[in-house]
Formats: structure tokens, sequence, C-alpha cells
């Protein structure tokens, strides 16, 4: 790996990072843009269901990548890109956050009737609020000072509700396909990828602190 | 018996160049590369061949609800046809891949005429009537469209089923050399569905052969596909390759696919909620707003005498 010095890191791929996950987002913005002037637009014909899969697809590509990112960082032997760690995982919330706002604002347009009945009724909605309100306190305590007040091995601990909400996301996206659909079950198997060195590496510890 | 002047022996395919446009799946589908999506998602790239869909002549019918059409762009590019694919504008991208002529409907089952019938054996194309139906898809959004064809109710009389069959049976073709999307076990295939007797002889059963004054496009169903108009979408089933007389309850692709979600009469009802979406409103394709679903999707005049004494709560 070629040496990246900090400074360009921190002022140069970072912002770069942050503009590129954006991406996106502004993409989504200009088709509304036009969308709800009823103009021709990148969503078609039914923007609604368009952004709100956009932005659900957007939500799980960045919490994977969230994942990802521990282990790409052992692999290069390097703690560099622990330093996107938390720019990813909040953009995976901020398309989460993005996601329920299209669903709520731009298609049921606040009949809260029909979302309180969604969210009880339709399952794989219940499962998607559950990752959600997982989500949101990690967002939270995502910065310097909640690690500071919480000691890093609780912040530890509560982070670690990342290993359970993005399966919770790939099963509210299987659940949502009709039928046996494959790109749900590409996340997973994903998903599932990126966890196998992490479950690997704790039976290893245990074994060891076991006394056998 | 072939009629050789039928609209389908006229035009031959032309060759046209793989249009390049960026729309909504490609710019997905490229963010999905970060993923390695593609990489499962890719088909060997061949010519793209479109057949231009030849006008056909039909008498103005009436079925026509005084509603805003739903532009043919929306309707020709908005599709759920799963053996092409999963997403909305897979079908478009890939239905070209259909050979629709010659088509042969293969009858079977309990009748006194089985047979396999040419598609202009059983479709009198001197005889098409347009028919504007509201279409609403389980999934909640809805279209107004003007489908070219002929009633059902005929043709099932002159296929004569005997007089112990008491469902007719239909189903998709499944070939995967023409069908990219059947390589997923997205379903059981072949696409499976059906219809009471009384439901098929009623008026407002349809097989359409055209829509918006041309032959279907191959992502709405070609060359022939049932419509059912009180029925959600799904029921009506697109690219028939068998009609099949039963006196038994034919299992639905999606009934077999998830029993406690689809029944087999799936009738358009705001009261039965669906698991996945709430059946009470609809997105009419345009509109921004959702308006209300009717029962029976506005046709309980014609067919709610078919369902009379039936618990529609438990009979979905
Ligand atoms: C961390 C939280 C969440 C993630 C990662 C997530 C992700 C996804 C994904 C990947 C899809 C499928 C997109 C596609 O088909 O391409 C989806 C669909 C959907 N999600 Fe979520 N979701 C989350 C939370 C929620 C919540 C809280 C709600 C509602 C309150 C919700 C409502 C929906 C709906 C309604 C759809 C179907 C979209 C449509 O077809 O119109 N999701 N979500």
């Amino acid at each position: 790996m070629p040496k990246v010095p900090m400074n360009v890191l921190r002022f140069g791929l970072k912002p770069l990072a942050f503009v590129a996950m954006l991406l996106p987002f502004l993409w989504l913005a200009y088709s509304w843009y036009f969308a709800f002037q009823g103009l021709p637009n990148g969503l078609g014909v039914n923007p609604q269901e368009a952004s709100n899969r956009f932005t659900g697809d957007w939500a799980l590509r960045f919490l994977l990548l969230t994942l990802a990112v521990t282990p790409f960082s052992k692999l290069i032997k390097s703690p560099k890109p622990i330093l996107f760690r938390r720019m990813i995982g909040l953009y995976a919330l901020f398309y989460a956050v993005a996601h329920v706002t299209s669903y709520v604002w731009l298609d049921l347009y606040f009949a809260w009737g029909d979302i309180w009945a969604d969210i009880l009724k339709r399952t794989y909605i219940t499962v998607g609020m559950a990752a959600l309100l997982l989500l949101i306190p990690l967002g939270v305590t995502s910065t310097k000072g909640w690690i500071r007040r919480m000691g890093s091995r609780r912040w530890r601990k509560l982070h670690m509700a990342i290993y359970a909400i993005a399966p919770l996301a790939v099963i509210h996206f299987f659940m949502m396909r009709k039928g046996i659909q494959i790109e749900p079950l590409v996340y997973g198997a994903i998903y599932l990828a990126l966890m196998v060195p992490r479950v690997k590496a704790r039976l290893v510890t245990r074994r060891r602190a076991s006394p056998a | 018996m072939f009629r050789r002047s039928s609209p389908w022996q006229e035009k031959e395919s032309e060759v046209t160049p793989q249009s390049v446009y960026l729309n909504r799946r490609q710019i997905m589908t490229g963010a999905g590369a970060l993923f390695g999506l593609t990489a499962l998602g890719g088909i060997a790239a061949s010519a793209r061949e479109t057949r231009t869909l030849a006008p056909l002549k039909a008498m103005k019918s009436d079925f026509d609800p005084g509603e805003e059409l739903t532009p043919e762009s929306a309707v020709t590019s908005y599709n759920n046809y799963y053996e092409f694919g999963t997403n909305k504008d897979d079908p478009a991208a890939e239905a070209w891949r259909l050979k629709v002529k010659p088509w042969t409907v293969k009858v079977d089952g309990m009748t006194d005429k089985p047979g396999n019938y040419a598609l202009e054996d059983i479709v009198d194309y001197n005889a098409l009537e347009e028919r504007i139906y509201r279409l609403r898809c389980v999934e909640a959004w809805s279209m107004v469209i003007p489908w070219l064809g002929v009633p059902l109710a005929p043709l099932i009389r002159k296929l004569a089923p005997q007089s112990g069959a008491k469902f007719v049976r239909f189903e998709t073709l499944a070939d995967k050399s023409q069908m990219p999307g059947i390589r997923w076990p997205v379903i059981d295939w072949p696409y499976v569905e059906g219809l009471r007797m009384d439901e098929a002889l009623n008026p407002l059963a349809f097989l359409a052969v055209g829509l918006y004054g041309k032959e279907l496009p191959n992502q709405n169903g070609a060359p022939v596909r049932l419509v059912v108009p009180w029925k959600y979408g799904f029921k009506s089933i697109k690219s028939i390759v068998r009609i099949s007389f039963t006196d038994d309850m034919p299992r639905t692709a999606w009934m077999k696919s998830a029993p406690s979600e689809y029944g087999f009469y799936s009738n358009v009802n705001p009261e039965v909620d669906h698991p996945r979406w709430s059946q009470a409103r609809e997105r009419r394709i345009g509109e921004f707003g959702r308006r209300e679903t009717l029962m029976f999707n506005g046709y309980g005049e014609w067919v709610a005498d078919l369902y009379r004494g039936m618990d529609l709560q438990k009979n979905y």
C-alpha cells in the first residue's frame, strides 16, 4: 500500500468521500425537482416508489460499507480506513432517514393512520422500523464526546448493534420483494461474508480464553 | 387453418442498435457495481431487435370509464413481468427477446376440442374491440388502459369445455432462451393463473392482443393476454401459451409462492389487506397523491353477483 499522508487523508480524501456519498441524494433531489412539476425525470412514472427504493438501497449499501471498513483496514494492515467509518455510518443513517421521509411524506403524505397501520401490520415495515430505531442511537452517540462520556467499552458494546441492524435491513428488503428475489440475497451474502472474519476472530479468542 | 393475412405475419422485425440512454436502472446498477451486483445481473449483450407494432383495427365499445388515459409511454415502460426481471423497467429493456410470431396456444384438459391452436384461430383479428379498463396492481398503483382484443366468453364456448369443467387455467410461456428472468427462482415457473368458469364467462373478461391502437408490446404480454379488470393485475396473465379446463381449482403461481398472501380470487378489495400493501388507497400513475380504491376496482355492477354469499375476507 502506498503511504497516504495524514493531512491528505483528513483534508483531501475525507471531504471528497463526503461529497461522493452525498451524490445519490443530490441526484434524488434533482430528480424530484422535475418530478414535482410533473416533468420527465430519472425516477420514472412512479417516483414515490422509485425514491422509496432508491433511498432504501443506499441506506443498506452504506450499512454494509460501514461493516466493510474494519475488515478492509485489517486487509491492508493500516488503521487509516477507520477514519472514514463514522462518516459512512452516519450516511447510512442519513439515507435511512431519507427513506422514511420519502415514504411518510412523498408516498403516504402524512396519512398517519395508514402509516401506523403499516408499521404494525406489515411485517417488513415493522422490521425496517426496528432497524431504524436501533440505528438512531448509534448516530447520536457517534461523536467523540459520547465516546468519552460512555467509556470506550460501553460505547463499543452499543455500536455492536450494527451487527443486528444490517441483517434486519436485509430481511426487510427480502420480505418486501415478491417471491424469492436475488438482490436481497446478494446483500445478505455480502453481510455474511463481512461477518465471517469477525466470528472467526471471536471463536479464536474464546478458545484461547477457555482453559482447555 | 392459418389466415396468412393476419397482422402477425405482415411485418418483419427490424434490427436497430441498442439505444443508449441513462435511466434510473442503469444508474442504480452502476451504483450496485460497487458490490459486484452487475456481475450477477449481466446477460450476454446481443443486438437488440425491436418489433414494429402493427396498427390494429377495432370497434369502439361501451367500456370507457371516461377517465384520463395513462400515457402510452408509462403503460409500456412500467411493467411487472418477472420472466424478464423483477425491476419495473426490466421488461421494457429485456422483452424484445420474446418471439411472438408464430404463436401457438395449447388447449387441453376437460374439453371436446383439445389441440394446438394458432393465435389467429382463437382470436378473430377482424372483430377486435377497444375497451378502456382501469388496471389495479396489488402494489397499490393503477392505470387506465385502452386495450384491443376480444371478449373471453365466446372463445371459451368455442373451445367446448365439458360440463364437469369448473375452472380455466392459463399458463405463460416459460422459455429460458427468451426470458432472462427465468434463471432466478423468483416463483415456480411457469406462471399460472386461473378463473372460475363463471368468471371466465363474465362479459368483462377480455383477451387483449393490443393497446393504444397497436399490437401489444412484448413487455405488456404480447401476443395475447388476459384482462380481468376487477381483479389485481397479476390475475391478468401475459403471453398465454396454454389454456386448460379443469374441475380442480388451479394453484396459481402466487398461491404457491405465498399461500397466506395470495388467494385464488384476488378481487380488488379495499377492505381486505395484503400483508405487504394496504389496499385501501392506490396511486394512479401520473397523480401525486393516492385515491381511494373501489370495491371490485369499480366494476361491482358487473361482477358482484359472482361472489354473492361468499365471505370475501376468507376468499381473498
Ligand atoms: C435502517 C433502516 C432501513 C433500511 C436500511 C431499509 C432498506 C430498504 C431497502 C433496501 C428496501 C428495498 C429497496 C428496493 O426494492 O430496491 C426498502 C423498501 C422499503 N422500505 Fe425500508 N429500510 C429501512 C427502514 C424502513 C422504515 C423505518 C420504513 C417505514 C416506516 C421502511 C419502509 C419501506 C418501504 C415502504 C419499502 C418499499 C418501497 C416501495 O416499494 O415503495 N423502511 N427498505
